[in-house]
């Protein structure tokens, strides 16, 4: 088209003329140049340029779409919604961003600001928490798509100087039963991606060292077309060596590997939906993983990082270079001067604006004062690791961008981040869901065992195993439990060397309860994420929040996200738990329909003393067994329902006040030595924790189930399997159970049984048998499904 | 020598991992450790400084081609003179997990008659692709590899295999003789072991990889040299033991303790 223009220099480089540019030549230029940006935006860099009273090039425009992607720019969180309950002006900054000012927590040290949020350990030294979502890439790409996803996450911690120490992956995924004759073109079988997935993140955090120690891995029918993959990083960092302080005459060097085609246009992808042809065209979107490059790049910015020779850092992720370089110069309010002709490459003749943008991995971006660069470059050197002085800091506000003596590309940068803000409406409300009746069982054993062998509640030793969960020598709790392998509620690391200090990390999903109603979700993981911190004896909680949601243009599935932004807020505010950071993939459409509605709650909690933490199966023969909380007749979106193909309607509740109290309380009895082992009720409730703690820790227990505190009489199969929040399972040593309810004399509780050497689980109701299972045929029944031999 | 006065050297390569935990195990029990780049040793070439090598865990150069073989071939024509004089010389070489499979590549293992010229065993795929878990293994020795002297004659090791490629094979048409002269010549250091103690028998996951005979680790037949798949290393602390939980608190240290303190005492006395 004649407003596009080859330029005379002698390297790819085109000028676009978007003068009085009408809407059908603006989208014909977006289609052209390969941009995802919307007409209204169009329109805003049409009118930018009519100001600047000149042509763009094809380099600027590229980098006005990379910025304003949903990707990079979270414009669906940073926009304005209409709700029939008001106006919301932007759901980060409404209902979790607030919480820091609304709870002004002194321990957190850095939130929503940087590559990843950190909050206080010691005195001295602050954990940097990070989780990211690569869905889309995996969804193309398994193995390549999880490995850049833990890859990019782990950057992101060395994005704000710390030391990567530990690694979290939670997946999801169709049934690996699945129907192949019922999958759609274009859409890959849930086994091919479940074994893709967990060897490209196992692959990639193992070759680098780093253990992977938390996760989960969950199975629902809407994730066939939408495979989800969440990759986390903890890392420490000595407070002074978090440097952000770049000045004019900085030198920008660039380190790691090589600049290729691969992760062309990946966040313009990330930002759209899956369709059959996404392969095909979207292929060169996914990056290549080099774990051992990035292995290298770690013990340069260790380095770096110690001697303080930097003024600041940033990961080369989404976007490449032009968000790397173009953020790190606006946030200091400078301009920069970069020369994209020094760039070592992987591929001959790339034009500058697919060096500009590419997302070829492993590579960091440092800004170094001048006095500092040959220290900083011998250190890379060392560790065998490239370098490029790719340029310089200045005042002007502006970027500029050369190629073999030639301008390619002014931006002013302080356009480039103001983009419009994006006004949406939504009047959805949740779907009123109708309760099933489902018939009642004549034998609860063969239940608990169905149960224990759903695939959402089954052992995941073969994932968890694929993963090192111990390199480095600091995980105390880990997430398989003892020589069985149970299943931990979090780990417990300690990082630091001398110091008993330690911290906890741990997850909450559940996107069964967001198909009933996204705001009970939100509640539901956030107090399990919270929860299963409790049973390791972990506190202070930061959270994380990653929402994966579909297209928010529908109105159903943005209405569902300010929902879930609200079940946030409210739920966080009471448990003083303020979100530190987080990370949100939209767009998650396949020809199968819109991704189920996932949130996923990560906890960082500290754990005062690792020599007290606790685990969660049973250690003592004659040690009394209590149940803390109220079991509610709450089974919907459980997987008890879900055993007889049921939703429901009765999602989990939460009394939010009430369930902080009594974890409140058993950390104090903790603290105490009052607790023996503790286990949280979650995925098919109460029965199935019991189980676990039983045949994790070779003892047997004897319980009455008729001792359950209820809100109301209920089934037995109700009580056994409600999903109800709040409620954990504590060993009290038999000799200290009247201190144990002194300590927790403010709460619901019961004593409901006593660990017992016979191994097995005998549940009685009233001196009535329920049920009685011996601990080989529980575990062989919670191993058997994600059975691990081949 | 003084404790104090043993140095022990742990040389990395891009890749390496548990380097940190095995100078931590080192520094505890009175020795100095260096930590160092395997360019930097190339250049300065100065092992006879040291009293101790460990080669550590990891996938050095990302185990591409062959686990451990670019770092061994690039160890062999940079400093290859240097480190058989090391080992001629009596002092300890170590090589756990990824180091094993470098000594192994090198020659120095099984070292039938010194080192040799091409690797004479091979740590191939496991049987059960990468595994990270808990594995018994049960002392061996007779008394040759004497940096293992401070065990009691079969003493039990819990501690964690992390690896793809560790099941220890022989050439499958000598595949008895080399064995039968593994015993003969007092070589054989580490098998694994079911929880009552006894031999694996190539039983999974007591045997994490299908290991020949459970056959974890081995010495030369002048007892210098040692290597292992499983990390010791790793279970250095009782808070790393898989099961410390049943004590109220854990104990000082794990089952990796002893190992370490074997190396540590045998140099303390004997240079």
């Amino acid at each position: 088209m004649t407003r596009i223009q080859r330029s005379d220099f002698s390297f790819e480089h085109h000028t676009v003329d978007l003068l009085n540019a009408g809407d059908e030549e603006l989208k014909e230029i977006a289609e052209t140049l390969g941009l995802g940006l919307s007409l209204e935006e169009l329109r805003y860099i049409r009118d930018h340029y009519l100001i600047q009273e000149r042509k763009a090039t094809d380099i600027e425009l590229q980098t006005f779409d990379q910025t304003m992607s949903e990707h990079c720019s979270h414009k669906t969180f940073a926009g304005i919604i209409k709700t029939p309950e008001g106006t919301v002006n932007g759901l980060l900054k409404t209902y979790l961003m607030s919480l820091i000012d609304e709870l002004e927590p002194e321990w957190c040290f850095s939130v929503f600001k940087d590559n990843a949020g950190i909050v206080d350990f010691t005195e001295d030294v602050g954990i940097a928490i990070k989780v990211e979502t690569h869905n889309h890439p995996s969804a193309i790409e398994p193995f390549g798509g999880a490995a850049t996803g833990l890859g990019g996450v782990i950057r992101d911690i060395m994005g704000v100087w710390a030391n990567p120490i530990a690694n979290t992956d939670v997946l999801c995924f169709g049934p690996l039963d699945y129907d192949y004759e019922k999958l759609p073109e274009g859409v890959k079988h849930p086994r091919y991606l479940f074994s893709g997935v967990v060897d490209g993140i196992g692959s990639y955090g193992n070759s680098i060292g780093i253990p992977t120690v938390n996760g989960a891995t969950v199975f629902d029918e809407d994730y066939i077309g939408n495979v989800v993959v969440y990759a986390g990083c903890i890392g420490t960092i000595p407070k002074d060596q978090y440097i952000r302080n770049i000045k004019a005459g900085d030198l920008m060097v660039l380190a790691g590997g090589k600049t290729g085609l691969d992760g062309i246009h990946g966040v313009t992808f990330a930002s759209a939906e899956l369709t059959e042809k996404s392969e095909e065209v979207s292929r060169p979107a996914v990056q290549i993983a080099n774990p051992i490059e990035e292995e290298k790049i770690k013990r340069a910015i260790k380095q770096v990082s110690d001697l303080k020779l930097g003024s600041g850092i940033t990961d080369i992720g989404g976007g490449g270079l032009s968000c790397g370089v173009c953020e790190t110069a606006e946030t200091y309010g400078l301009g920069v001067e970069a020369y994209l002709d020094r760039i070592p490459l992987k591929a001959e003749d790339m034009a500058p604006w697919e060096i500009w943008i590419s997302e070829s991995q492993e590579r960091m971006l440092l800004a170094v004062p001048p006095e500092n660069l040959s220290k900083v470059l011998k250190i890379f050197e060392d560790e065998q690791v490239e370098t490029t002085v790719l340029g310089e800091y200045n005042e002007s506000g502006i970027a500029t961008l050369y190629f073999h003596g030639e301008i390619i590309g002014k931006l002013v940068l302080q356009d480039l981040f103001n983009p419009p803000k994006l006004n949406r409406e939504t009047n959805w409300s949740p779907p009123k869901l109708e309760e099933p009746v489902i018939p009642e069982l004549e034998d609860l054993g063969e239940a608990l065992l169905q149960l224990l062998s759903a695939y959402n509640i089954a052992s995941k030793e073969k994932v968890v195993r694929r993963y090192d969960q111990e390199v480095k020598g600091q995980t105390v709790i880990k997430p398989l439990q003892g020589w069985k392998a149970g299943p931990s509620d979090a780990s417990v690391l300690k990082p630091l060397e001398g110091e008993w200090k330690g911290i906890s990390v741990a997850s909450g999903i559940n996107p069964r309860y967001g198909k009933i109603d996204p705001y009970w979700m939100a509640a539901s993981v956030i107090d399990e994420a919270v929860r299963n911190s409790v049973c390791v004896g972990g506190r202070r909680w930061a959270l994380l929040d990653n929402f994966t949601w579909g297209n928010p243009e529908y109105e159903d599935r943005l209405g569902g996200l300010v929902y879930a932004c609200r079940g946030c807020y409210d739920t966080a505010k009471v448990y003083g738990t303020p979100f530190v950071s987080g990370k949100d993939s939209l767009y998650n459409e396949s020809p199968m329909g819109p991704v189920a509605p996932t949130l996923l709650i990560t906890s960082l909690g500290i754990v005062p003393d690792i020599r007290k933490a606790i685990s969660m199966e049973l250690k003592e023969t004659g040690n009394a067994l209590y149940v803390i909380g109220v079991t509610k007749p709450e089974l919907g979106g459980s997987e008890y329902y879900k055993l007889h193909d049921e939703l429901g309607a009765s999602v989990p509740k939460l009394d939010a006040e009430r369930n902080i109290t009594a974890y409140r309380r058993v950390l104090d009895a903790m603290d105490w030595g009052l607790v023996r082992a503790c286990h949280d009720c979650s995925e098919g409730g109460l029965a199935v924790a019991v189980a676990e703690m039983a045949f994790t820790g070779d003892l047997g227990v004897d319980l009455d189930i008729g001792k359950v505190p209820v809100s109301e009489n209920m089934r037995e199969d109700y009580v056994l399997f409600s999903e109800s929040n709040g409620r954990l399972i504590i060993e009290v040593p038999a000799e200290l159970t009247s201190n144990f309810e002194a300590v927790m004399s403010d709460t619901p509780m019961a004593c409901i049984g006593a660990v017992k050497k016979d191994r097995a689980v005998t549940m009685t109701k009233d001196g009535e048998p329920v049920m009685e299972l011996d601990l080989d045929t529980l575990i062989s029944a919670w191993k058997k499904p994600l059975e691990e031999r081949r | 020598m003084n404790k104090e006065d043993i140095r022990v050297l742990i040389l990395r390569a891009p890749g390496t991992n548990c380097d940190l935990e095995a100078v931590r195990s080192f520094r505890e029990l009175g020795p100095q450790v260096d930590l160092i780049h395997t360019q930097k040793m190339f250049k300065d070439k100065n092992l006879e400084d040291y009293d101790v090598l460990l080669f550590p865990g990891g996938f050095s150069y990302g185990d591409y081609v062959r686990s451990g073989a670019i770092w061994a071939k690039e160890c062999e024509y940079r400093i290859g003179k240097e480190l058989s004089e090391f080992v001629d010389e009596g002092k300890p070489l170590i090589g756990i997990c990824n180091g094993f499979q470098q000594l192994v590549e090198m020659g120095f293992l099984p070292g039938w008659k010194g080192k040799s010229l091409y690797p004479e065993a091979a740590l191939g795929n496991s049987t059960h692709g990468y595994q990270n878990r808990w594995i018994r293994m049960r002392y061996e020795g007779k008394g040759n590899c004497d940096m293992m002297g401070g065990l009691e004659e079969g003493f039990i090791l819990q501690c964690p295999v992390a690896h793809g490629e560790g099941r220890f094979i022989l050439p499958p048409d000598q595949r008895e003789e080399l064995l039968q002269r593994l015993y003969d010549l007092d070589m054989m250091v580490w098998r694994y072991v079911r929880e009552d103690g006894s031999y694996a028998e190539n039983d999974w996951p007591e045997n994490p990889n299908g290991a020949y005979h459970d056959v974890a680790g081995i010495c030369n037949p002048e007892g210098n040299v040692l290597g292992l798949m499983p990390h010791p290393e790793r279970a250095f602390y009782g808070y790393l033991m898989p099961e410390w939980t049943k004590q109220s608190t854990p104990p000082e240290h794990g089952d990796g303790y002893p190992f370490f303190k074997s190396i540590v005492d045998y140099v303390e006395k004997n240079f």
